[in-house]
Order: structure tokens, then sequence, then C-alpha cells
């Protein structure tokens, strides 16, 4: 049993899936909700199973929860069903389970939604998507986790483009083909790792592997030069769009709008998630060089993200002009859904940053906000949700004084802002604070060769863009408060005088998110003790100058 | 002393400290003076809201009491062990990797109850509490009873923490919680549109300082591991360490870090050029206005400088900066604070310009004098706003000074507090204000520390002849201010709704509004108590006096005119119908309002309109302008129209009235503090032993000998044998001067505003009157800012996001319009070329095959079969030498070693 967890936390939402599909239509929420619970279960087994300071016995070295069968024999280097946990992705695991469990309770007004399409269907989808991120984060074998990045795909291309919005099959093609593109770099890496390590040099014949344990051991040493820093930018580009990285992002806005709220959330809180967590699970440990030559544009790309998603995440409060594409006609552009899409580029500009400076401040700064913005923006997402199911649309401008008619809504999307604009006490603050400090860590004598005798010194790059990068706090502030302005102060839109306020199931879809950020931001050790091994074993593993010169 | 076994190597130095504390008080203890409060929030915020007032108050009031108890007797304890209280609870913030790759705390929960958190926390506590006191009558029509009190519980247990905390981040957390709860407070009537967007510039432009300060923090932080291998953010840990390696700080580092977290605290505390949220944080309730807005969170960043003494004094070039900003402030908000007729507005440029004092202090080093300046200030500016809100309460929402005056006889405890207060304020000694300005500008004129700065020793003394001149203002626009409001001839008898009440035959033209009606409440006042059961009866003189405050209704659009809303009032006669979903804001004239419509009478008295009947709506309690008319008068929406409440007591016709008990008791106690603390800093000078200095000594005494050059004033009276300062005349020239100009200032404004009534005033504005209306607009900063910062940054979002639109998204949508023609001709050459040539090599195969065949008798299967083999036999070898040529292991061996 305990060897098979993390199994059980990918197979449950198969066979719910499964049983959904078969099972009567009266039966399908039910099954659902049974079998996201099961998911959450196990995942929070996993997490409390889970020791940080692994035991030294433990077959493969740094992970836990092993799970390790030969699933395609193949003569030159077996593809292997290959599980396990360490600190990096425990929490990611425990991300998704809870999650994809409060996102079927948020799916359970199904009905009131109105789109006539299958029931059955969107909850099996639901659960395979589930079960698909679980692998993600748990595989330890590149193929596999190829295998779930890509089955985690189609369910979300079918669910943003049958039950999304007006503009849903143009979302959910960009998403699709832009996803699927960045993979398509993903495997030629993959191919061109397993053609190029040989685990065994003695014996004669080449023995490949996709086993990322065994690669980042082996790979600092082999994969080096110019054609390894390509692959580093093709895995790059990869990860960047799930991320997304400027200038990739543009798939997410549109998704995130088309895609109905439970899907906006997961989407948000642990698609995005992916990207980063494949920096930090591959191109990290298996491609250092190319990390540090790397590292500055990293950098640069997370400052970029930071200042410009909270530009234009501001840009949606006082209207963008467009012209819809089909008709040709003009209109102003104020969606709050919108906003928010952006600003989770701006958060996660926030993880490049950490994910920069490649220390342990930062690396874990990185992580610690993957976990917050799950946890925010989802609470942000299943927010406007509650008023978009009750209004019917999210224009910023058409709303105007909710606090008076909706007093819990109003505390609650006010917790949720101040969480996400990283007031100190919530859990937002102490990631954002990590990344800034690994920022003005990183750097030191060491120089950048940008070009050719062209040097930079990393202190100065890292130091100047980080400071930058805090600028984004204020205007997260500035749209944050300002949209809070717009929809919850002011004189109460006499049109929204009968709206109700959130009711039970709401609650209970958003309070425990609540209390998570508002518990890690008190005492975040409960999550940083989780993953402080695993994280300082990636930055001695790394091996940048500037950490080794630290550690010393 | 179970708490030490947390204390990590770090903290080494702190711990010995609280080793000699005899008491030891569990960590839990020392943690609840912040805690209590924040309790308190959290019952009125789940529990609260259904319970009735009474114990809303009881429990809101009770934890600050219970707070400000214990705060009494840390400070005994520290004051008889002469050392800091530590109170540890465990790690907070892990910051992995710094200390030989092992995880190290960097910050944790861990208060200090120093001798500077001592005054800090008695400041906070016992002006906390009486503020909060002052709130239940204040407030006490406010549907969000509740609510109100949840904040400022909150503010408090934040506020706490912020002087508590042992750490920068700890700190942090406290300033950026007060912004917080100052944000909520300020939009707390966030129905009307100004007071949210009032509490969103607050934040966001203490954000713009938060952003300096995280950077100079960082900085310094980063600096000091890098180069001393100490990772620590902890107050006492950084003290140890940049006064052991204070020589080895390069100058360019502190001067940097310091200006960064000055430009934080000028956020914070409101000074050039961030002070523009202050003015408008007015929005909130008064009594915010005092707590946050004057007595405490304002002065956060004076006193992040005196806890960090030991750094600043470090770089004499930032401490210029300290001071010439603090200067400059004090006396640009002073000018601004002259033409300003919204008696908050005037307090709030007051304590702009005094927030200025208290930098010029810390900035020449003189930290003991600054924090000095920040205690008595707490006192009679919190006793000013108080006053200021007694004063509005009393007169139904008003706020413009020019419609006020004679208020002398009918409020003679909110007068006399006032007036003691403002005497305060203005420097007159032996009130507190003369003490604490006078030892500053003492410390101003004589400071020899920025003679290596380059500016020399005469900078001291522009700072001086500066902080003097702004003293001078603050004595008379407080005379203004005090002549305005209470001793000039009654302006809202005439003007007002209740024309002609305040006046002997003053009763005007005979409209609906019963005239008797205003001479009658005033009369009721003195002669018959008001019935205060039959509300009802009662005329409405002032209309909607107070309701004003609550906005609510929505349909008016923003920016009309007051005047407007006066005709929109006339046309609407009906009472309001609805219930609201908002309080009225704190007096209860509810039942005028609702009962009598009073919208009959507006449109008979029309300069009552204008001047009267609108503007006290208008300026409806704290709040400002125009909106809350509608309210009023209109639908209804704002009101709650249950007669009972209202406080249809002995006041609140409209008159002007003295403020209930709750009220008086916080004035009174805040006037006899702003009268009695300054005792606490009667300098050597004088006969006295500064007991305040002595105080503060063991917090900022380490530095007072470092300040390159620093005249010793301060520290010669450590030692009493030391009778230095004695011999110097110029302290005692000084102090005459400090005299002179506070009487100056004083006499001055009585002579333009008392006994020439203002005339010379109205004749300088006309003579000057771009001059005047310049400073009237506040120098047109509000305007500077919009147009040189906002606005482009609005179109920054959109040119981004249309960029984002147009360009990227773009390029992303080419590039599928590339790929859908790129099919299509591919789609076409397929089917007209490739399938073409297909077919036509049939043909051409068959009419080449007919011509063939006639010459060829062999077998054309055994043809094709030599020519599938044969094809096959290439594949295969091209195969072959793909598996053993592995081409990626090609590249790699060609380009992988030559990186």
């Amino acid at each position: 049993m305990n060897e098979h967890l993390l199994s059980l936390t990918i197979w449950i939402p198969i066979i719910g899936a499964l049983l959904v599909t078969i099972a009567p239509k009266s039966a399908t929420k039910g099954l659902s909700v049974l079998a996201s619970l099961g998911a959450m279960i196990a995942s929070i087994l996993v997490a409390a199973r889970f020791t940080p300071n692994a035991p030294p016995n433990s077959p493969v070295p740094g992970f836990q929860l092993i799970e390790k069968y030969t699933w395609i024999p193949i003569s030159t280097g077996n593809i292997e069903y290959f599980l396990g946990v360490d600190g990096i992705s425990v929490t990611m695991v425990l991300l998704t389970g809870i999650l994809s469990f409060l996102c079927i309770l948020a799916s359970w007004g199904f009905e009131h939604w109105h789109t006539n399409k299958g029931i059955k269907g969107y909850f099996a989808l639901f659960l395979l998507l589930e079960a698909g991120m679980m692998g993600v984060f748990e595989s330890l074998d590149f193929f596999l986790f190829y295998v779930f990045w890509e089955m985690m795909l189609l369910p979300m291309y079918f669910l943003i483009g049958i039950w999304g919005g007006p503009r849903r099959e143009y979302a959910a093609i960009k998403f699709f083909l832009y996803t699927l593109a960045g993979s398509v770099f993903m495997l030629v890496v993959m191919l061109a790792m397993y053609f190029t390590v040989d685990i065994d040099p003695a014996t004669p014949g080449r023995q490949g592997t996709f086993n990322l344990v065994t690669l980042s051991n082996l790979g600092p040493a082999i994969f080096k030069g110019f054609w390894w820093k390509m692959a580093f930018l093709g895995l790059y580009v990869g990860f960047a769009i799930k991320v997304p990285v400027f200038p990739f992002h543009t798939w997410l806005p549109d998704a995130h709008v088309e895609a109905p709220t439970p899907i906006s959330v997961i989407l948000a809180g642990v698609l995005l998630k992916m990207g980063t967590y494949g920096l930090l699970r591959i191109s990290y440990p298996l491609l250092p060089e190319a990390a540090l030559w790397f590292a500055p544009f990293m950098m640069a790309f997370g400052t970029w993200n930071i200042i410009y998603g909270s530009l234009c995440a501001m840009a949606q409060i006082r209207g963008v002009p467009r012209v819809n594409s089909q008709t040709g006609e003009k209109f102003i552009e104020r969606d709050l859904k919108k906003m928010i899409a952006y600003s989770s580029v701006a958060h996660m500009g926030f993880c490049l940053l950490g994910l920069a400076a490649c220390n342990p401040a930062g690396l874990s700064g990185c992580l610690f906000q993957m976990w917050n913005h799950g946890i925010i923006t989802s609470m942000l997402f299943l927010l406007v949700g509650v008023v978009y199911d009750r209004a019917h649309h999210r224009n910023i401008d058409g709303f105007g004084g909710l606090w008076t008619q909706m007093p819990q809504y109003g505390a609650l999307t006010a917790l949720a802002f101040m969480a996400s604009l990283g007031l100190p006490g919530l859990s937002g603050f102490v990631s954002e604070f990590l990344s800034f400090a690994g920022g003005f860590q990183a750097g030191s004598e060491f120089r950048f060769e940008i070009l050719p005798d062209r040097y930079i010194e990393s202190a100065t790059w890292f130091k100047v863009l980080t400071s930058i990068s805090i600028g984004g706090v204020v205007l997260g502030a500035g749209y944050f408060l300002w949209s809070y302005q717009k929809v919850f102060q002011g004189p109460l839109n006499p049109k929204y005088a009968t709206l109700s306020d959130m009711n039970p199931l709401e609650m209970v879809t958003v309070w425990p998110l609540a209390i998570i950020a508002v518990i890690l931001g008190v005492y975040p050790s409960f999550y940083l003790n989780i993953i402080m091994p695993s994280i300082n074993a990636l930055a001695v593993h790394m091996q940048m100058p500037w950490v080794t010169g630290m550690v010393k | 002393m179970d708490l030490h076994t947390f204390v990590s190597a770090l903290q080494e130095q702190g711990s010995h400290a609280a080793e000699a504390a005899a008491p030891a008080f569990s960590p839990l203890m020392v943690w609840m003076v912040p805690l209590l409060p924040v309790f308190g929030f959290l019952f009125q915020t789940f529990i609260g809201r259904k319970l009735p007032k009474p114990v809303v108050s009881f429990v809101s009031c009770g934890v600050i009491f219970a707070s400000c108890v214990l705060s009494w007797v840390f400070f005994f304890s520290v004051k008889s062990a002469g050392q800091p209280i530590v109170a540890m609870l465990g790690p907070w913030v892990q910051v992995p990797g710094l200390k030989d790759g092992l995880l190290s705390v960097i910050a944790e929960h861990k208060l200090v109850v120093d001798q500077l958190t001592c005054v800090m926390i008695l400041v906070i506590t016992n002006i906390g509490f009486l503020i909060h006191v002052y709130s239940i009558s204040y407030m006490a029509e406010e549907k969000r009873y509740a609510r109100y009190f949840s904040y400022l519980n909150l503010f408090t247990g934040f506020m706490l923490i912020l002087v508590m905390a042992s750490n920068v981040l700890l700190m942090f957390v406290g300033w950026e919680g007060v912004g917080l709860c100052s944000y909520l407070l300020i939009g707390f009537w966030f129905e009307k549109k100004e007071n949210a967007s009032a509490g969103m510039k607050a934040f966001v432009v203490n954000r713009v300082g938060d952003l300096a300060f995280t950077i100079g923090a960082l900085t310094l932080f980063v600096y000091l591991g890098r180069t001393f291998g100490v990772w620590t953010i902890d107050f006492q840990a950084m003290k140890e360490v940049i006064t052991a390696h204070k020589d080895a700080i390069p100058m360019g580092l502190s001067t940097f870090v310091c200006i960064m977290l000055f430009i934080g605290a000028t956020g914070k505390s409101a000074q050039v050029p961030l002070y523009v949220w202050l003015p408008d944080a007015m929005a909130g309730p008064t009594p915010v206005s005092a707590l946050i807005h004057a007595a405490t969170m304002v002065t956060a960043g004076v006193y992040m400088i005196a806890r960090l003494n030991f750094l600043f004094v470090l770089s004499p070039t930032a401490l210029a900066v300290v001071t010439g900003v603090g200067a400059f402030t004090a006396i640009f908000a002073g000018s601004i604070g002259i033409a300003q007729n919204d008696i908050k507005k005037v307090l709030a440029y007051s304590t702009v310009s005094q927030l200025g004092f208290m930098f010029m202090g810390v900035g020449v080093g003189a930290f003991a004098a600054g924090v000095f300046h920040l205690f008595t200030h707490a006192f009679f500016k919190a006793c000013l706003f108080l006053g200021s809100g007694s004063v509005i309460h009393g007169m139904g929402g008003e706020q413009d000074i020019t419609k006020m005056g004679g208020l002398k006889s009918k409020m003679p405890y909110t007068y006399w507090t006032f007036l003691l207060a403002s005497l305060a304020l203005s420097g007159v000694p032996p009130l507190a204000g003369f003490f604490s300005k006078d030892e500053i500008l003492w410390q101003a004129w004589s400071t020899t520390q920025f003679s290596t700065t380059g500016l020399g020793m005469w900078y001291g003394k522009i700072i001086w002849l500066i902080g003097a001149t702004a003293a001078a203002t603050t004595a008379f626009y407080m005379t203004r201010l005090v002549i305005k409001t209470f001793l000039d001839r009654p302006k809202w008898a005439t003007a007002s709704a209740f024309s002609g009440a305040g006046l002997p035959g003053g009763k005007d033209d005979e409209s609906e509004l019963p005239q008797d009606e205003s001479m009658l409440d005033l009369g009721a006042i003195k002669k018959k108590p008001k019935n205060p059961s039959s509300p009802s009866n009662r005329p409405a003189p002032l209309p909607g006096p107070m309701k004003g405050d609550e906005p609510a209704s929505a349909d008016l659009p923003e920016d009309e005119s007051m005047l407007d809303f006066g005709k929109i009032a006339r046309k609407k006669a009906q009472p309001p119908p609805a219930p609201a979903p908002v309080p009225a804001a704190s007096h209860g004239h509810d039942e005028h309002d609702h009962d009598h419509g009073h919208a009959h009478d507006l449109p008979q008295d029309e300069s009552m309109l204008d001047l009267g009947r609108v503007r006290p709506f208008a300026a409806a309690h704290d709040a400002h302008d125009s909106h809350d008319a509608p309210a009023a008068h209109d639908s209804g929406h704002g009101h709650s129209d249950d007669s009972g409440h209202g406080h249809g007591g002995g006041h609140g016709h409209g008159e002007p009235h003295e403020s209930p008990a709750f009220m008086l008791f916080a004035l009174i106690v805040l006037a006899a503090g702003s009268a009695a603390v300054g005792f606490l800093g009667w300098p050597p000078a004088l006969g006295g032993t500064n007991v305040f200095e002595h105080w503060l000594a063991p917090v900022v005494e380490a530095h007072e000998a470092k300040a390159a050059g620093h005249e010793t004033h301060a520290k010669a009276e450590h030692e009493p044998a030391s009778e230095e300062h004695h011999s110097n005349p110029m302290e005692y020239v000084l102090m005459l001067v400090s005299i002179g100009a506070a009487a100056g200032g004083i006499f001055f404004g009585w002579i333009v505003y008392g006994k020439r009534m203002g005339v010379p005033a109205k004749d300088f504005t006309e003579k000057h009157k771009e001059l005047y209306e310049l400073v009237r607009d506040k120098y047109r900063i509000d305007e500077l800012y919009e147009a040189a910062v906002i606005n482009p940054l609005l179109d920054l979002n959109e040119g981004t996001c249309r960029f984002d639109n147009e360009v990227v998204d773009g390029a992303v949508n080419g590039a599928a319009r590339v790929g859908i023609i790129v099919a299509k001709g591919t789609g076409l050459v397929d089917n007209e070329v490739v399938d073409a040539a297909v077919n036509g090599a049939a043909v051409a195969t068959q009419m080449v095959a007919r011509k063939v065949r006639r010459a060829q008798t062999g077998n054309i299967k055994q043809y094709l079969t030599f020519a599938l083999v044969g094809g096959l036999f290439v594949i295969a070898a091209f195969c072959l030498w793909l598996t053993r040529t592995n081409l990626w292991s090609t590249f790699t061996e060609t380009f992988g070693g030559n990186r």
C-alpha cells in the first residue's frame, strides 16, 4: 500500500473517469467527488509520509515513495514506470490533489452553466486531467513525464473547447497548438539525451536511459557545449510556454477568459506550475552548465514578465480598445478575469526571478511562489466565478459597491487581493521576499559572457533586475486596489441590489484556500521545512559560481 | 528562562541582555500586547456583527485596555531592570543555505521591548485606548459599528507589532499591516468613491516607499552577509555587526541604504515627495485620523530611523538628506496649512509639517529629540483631531471653518481642550510642544555632523532657520484655526439651515421650515432639554446632518457639485423610503430628515441652500464633499430610517452642541497630556534633567559619540556632572527665539484674524490672488503627479496591452494564418502538382510502356520485383548507416568541447 501511494494518486482519478463514463448520469457528480476526494486523500498521505530529510537507505537518493517497473523494454535502455517524490514535487502533488477536489466541488453547479453539453464528458475529462497532472509531478522517467505531459493536454483542450465561453474554440486551439509546439522541443531533447548517455560505459554497447535521477547524475559531465545550450533553450521554450513567459504568454489570457471557472482554477493553479516545475526537475539538474549561461536572460525574462504582466493587468481596468476579429466590431475590453490572468503572468515572473538566482533562497522562493500562486490565484478565479455566476458578466466597470450587498464576498475578495499583492502576514509575501532575497544574494564577482568578450557582472545584473522587479509589487497594489474599488466600493450599482452573498458551497471552495494563505503567511516553515533539503541539494548540485562561493 | 533555548547564535547578544532583565515574562505574555487587539479583530469580524453595540465597544476597548496594562507592566520592568525584554516564539522565515549551506533562520517571531519600544507602546495603547473610547460615541450611529472596531483593533495590533518587532521583516509586517488598516479605515465609508480612492492612494503611495525600503533593507542584508558573514536582519545583531565594523563599511553603501530606507519613511510618514496621501486620508472617520494619521502610524518612519540610528549615523550625507527633507516638509506643509479651510485638512498639513520636525530631529542626530517630539505630538495632535471631531460632530458634519465661529460658548470643553492643544502645538512654554520643538531646533543649530558632508557648518544653521520659521507658521495657522472655529462671529447661525438661530432676531423669511425651529433648538439646549422621546416632532433644522456620511446611494453622478445636489434635493421631496444599507455615520439626526423630508424647506431659502443646507450635508462628518448629500435626500438608500436610533438626546438638532461624555473624557485626558508631558523633556539648560533623553539613552547612545564631531549636548546630559551646555548662552538665546517665534505667530494670527477680523488676510489674497490660489490648491502637487506619473502610467498600461494584443498576439495569430496559407498552398500543390504528376506519370508510363512493350519481351513482374528489391536495399543501407553513426553524437563531438 505504502509503496503504491503515488500510483493511487494517478489511478484513482483514471478509474473514476472510467466509472463516470459507464455509470448513469445521475451518479456522475457523486463519483467524481469521490474520485477526486480519494486522490486528494492519497496526495495528503503522500505529503504526510514524506520525510524531508530522506532516510539514507532510500533506493533512490533524495526521492521517496519510489515505484519502479519496466514499462517498455528496449535493448538500448528501457522505458520505466518510475514514480517518486522529493521535496520539490511533493508539494505540487499536494496542491494538485487539493485544487482538483475543490474544483470538482466548484463544478457542482454544472447544470447552471447551461452549456447543454454532456456532464459525463466534463467530469470524466476533468478526472483524466487530474491524473495527468499528478503523473507529471511524480514521474522520474523522462519518457513517462512526456507521456503524462501530453496526456494532460487533450482533456484541457476539450474542457476549454467544449465547455468554455464564446470564443472557446479559438482559445482551445491556441492553447493546444502552443503547448504542443513546446513539447516538440522537449521530445527532441529527450531523445538526444537518451541517445547520448551511456549509463554503463564499462560494458560494450551503449545503454541509454530516460531515468531522470540517473540523467541528473551523469548529465552535468556530459551535456556540455553549444548544442546542449541549444537543448536547454529548446526545453526552456517548451516550459516557458507553459509558465508562461513573455513572449509565449498570449494563449493564457484567452484560455482563462474562455474557460469555465474550475478549469481556469486548474489552469492557473496547477498547469502553469508545470513549466517552472519542468525547469526545476529537468533543465536545471540535467543541464546546469547551460543554466548558468542562461541565468541572466532568465532573470531578465522574469523581470519583464512581472512588469509587463502588471502593466497589462492594470490596462484592463481602464479598458483596452479592441476589435472583434470576426465581426470587425470595436469594443472596450475591461475583463476582470483577464486582469487576473495577466496578474498570473506577473506572479509567475517572481518564480522565474527566484529560479534565475539559482541559490537556495531564490529556488525556495520560486517553489513557494508556485505554491502560493496556486493557492491565491485559484481563490481569485473562484471569486470571479462567484460574481460571474450571478451577474453573467465580468466587466470591471459594470459593478460598483458590491461590498455593500455581499459583505462576505467583499471581505474574502479583499483577503485574496491582499494576499495576491503580497501583503506581509499572508503567504504570498514570504515567497516574494524569498525570491527577492535570492535575487539580491545571487551574483558575485562572477561575470557572464553575454557575447564573446562582452561581460556583465552578475551581482549588478541580478540586483538591478531584482530591484526593478520589486517595483512590480507597487503595480500589483495599483491594479488590485483599483479594481477592488471599481467592483466593490463606491455606490452600489442598483442593478445588483439583489445579488445574494456567497452560498455555502462557494464558501467551502474558497475558505480552505484562504486559511492556507493565512497560516503559511504566519508560519511558512510548514512549507519551507518540507522543501528545503531538496532545494539545498539542487543548489549544491548545480554548482553555480555564486552559490558555491557562498556555501564555502 | 526557557526562551533562551530558542535563541539562535545570531541572537546571542540579544539574549544576554534579556538574562539581566529581572522579571522573566513568558514570551506569550509579551506577545499578548499585540495579539490581544488581533483577537479583538477576530472577535469583531466573526462574532461582533451579531452582537449589540455595547458588547462590541466593551470588547474592543477591553482588549486595548488589557494591552495598555501590559505595556505599563513592561515599562516598569524595563525601567527597573534597565534591560530589554525579549520574547521569542519561534522561527518565521528561514532562508536556506546562507550559512555553511545549512538552514538558517533570518526572521523570527520575536519581540523586543526596550526603552524606545516602551515609549511607542505606551503611546499606542494609551492614546489608542482613549480613541477607542471616543469612538464609542463618535461612531454610535454607525451601521458597521463592529467592523469599524475590528479595523481599529487590527490596526492597533499591527502598530504594536511594528514597534515591538525585533527584526526588519517582522517590522515590515506591522508596517504594511498598518497600511492595510489605514486603507480600510480611510475607505471606511467606501460607498463614496472619493473615500475609496483616498484609501487606495494611501496604500499605493506607501507602496512606492516600501519599494525603496525593501531595496534598502535587502542591500544591507546581503552586504552584511557577504562581507562579514553575518546573515541577519535582527536589529540587535545588525547593531552589533555595524558598530563593530563601522569603519569598514563604505560610505557609499551606507548612504545608499539609508536613503532607501528613508524613502520608505517618507511614504509612511508623509514627507515630501510622498506626503500627498495624508491630506486625502482625512476621508476616514475623525478618530481614525487622530489615531492613525496623527499619533501613531505616520510616526513609524521616525521610529524606524530612530531604531536604526546605528546605521544612519554612519552616513552624514544620508542624515543631511533626512534633515533637509524634514525641514523642507515642515515649512512646505505648514504654508499649505495656512490657506486651508477644512478643519481636518489644516490639521493634516500640520501633521505633515510636524513630522518634518521629527525628521529634522533625527536627521541632525538627535534621535531622542525626534522621538520626544513624536511623543508630545501624539498627545496634542490626537487631542486636536479629536477636538475637530467633536466640532464636526457638534456642527452636524460641517468641516469648513469659514462656516464655523463662535463655538466657544457652545462647546466649552472642546474649546478649552482644543485651545490648550493648539498652544502646545504652537510651542508655547511650558506646554509639551515647546520642549520638544525647542530641543530639535537647538540640536539643529548646534550640530556639527554635517561638516564632513561638504555642506559645511552652515547647514545646521539654515535648517534651524527653516525650522524656526516653520514653528512660527505653525503658531500662525493654529491661531487662525482656533479663531475661525471658536472665537469668530458665528457664521453657522446666519448661513446655515438654522439661519438666524444664533443671532438675536435672526429669523429669516417665513418658510415652511418653521423658523422657530432653529431658534427653538438653540434655546432648547439652554432652556429646556430636548425631549428625546419625540424626536419626530422636531423640525429638521439642519437637513440630513450626519447622515451625510453615508454615501450609499448610487444613482447620483459623482462629480456633481454641491449646488447640484442641492437642486436635486429640492426636487425630491418625499422622505426616503428605503432602509439604509449603510449606517449613518454617527449622529442620530436621521429622524429629522426622514420625518420631515426637509427637502420641503429647501427651496425657500436659496442662500441657505447654497451655504448652509447643502454644505452641511455635504461635509457631513468627516467626510467630505458632496456625495453624502444625495444620500441624505434622495431616495434614502443611504439612510437608516429607523428613527429609533439617533441619539435623540439633548443634542443633535443641527445646532452646535457639546459632545457626549465619552468624547469629552478622551479630550480632557489628552489635553492634560499635552500640557504635562513636556516636562519629561525639561532641558538641563533650565535646570531639568531631560528624563526622556536619559530614558532613550541605551537605545541611541552608542552613536552619540560616533556622529562625527557631533556636539555632545545630549551626551553631556547623561553625566549630570557636566555642565557645559549651561555655559552655552546660545541655547538660551535660541530658546528665546523659539518662544518668540511661537508668540510672534500667535500674535500675528491674532492681529489678522482676531483683531482685524480677517480683513488683512482678505486683502492679501486679493492682492496676490495667484499666490493665494497656488497655496490653497496645495501647490497643485496632486495635479503635477497626475500629469507626470499617473497619466503616463495609464497610457503605458494601455500601450503595453495593445502591444500585447496587436503585436505579440498578432504574431501568434499571424503565424497561424501563415500556417493556414501554407497548408492551403501545399494542398493545392498536392492536388494540382504532386497528384497530377503521379497521374501524369501513370499516363506517361502507359504511353512509354506501350512503346517499350514492343521492344521488350521480358516479364514485367520480374522487372517490378527487381525494382522493389533494389529500393529496399537502398533504404536498408541508409538505415544501417544511420544507426552506425549517431547523428547527435556527431554533433556533440564536433561542437562539444569548444564552448
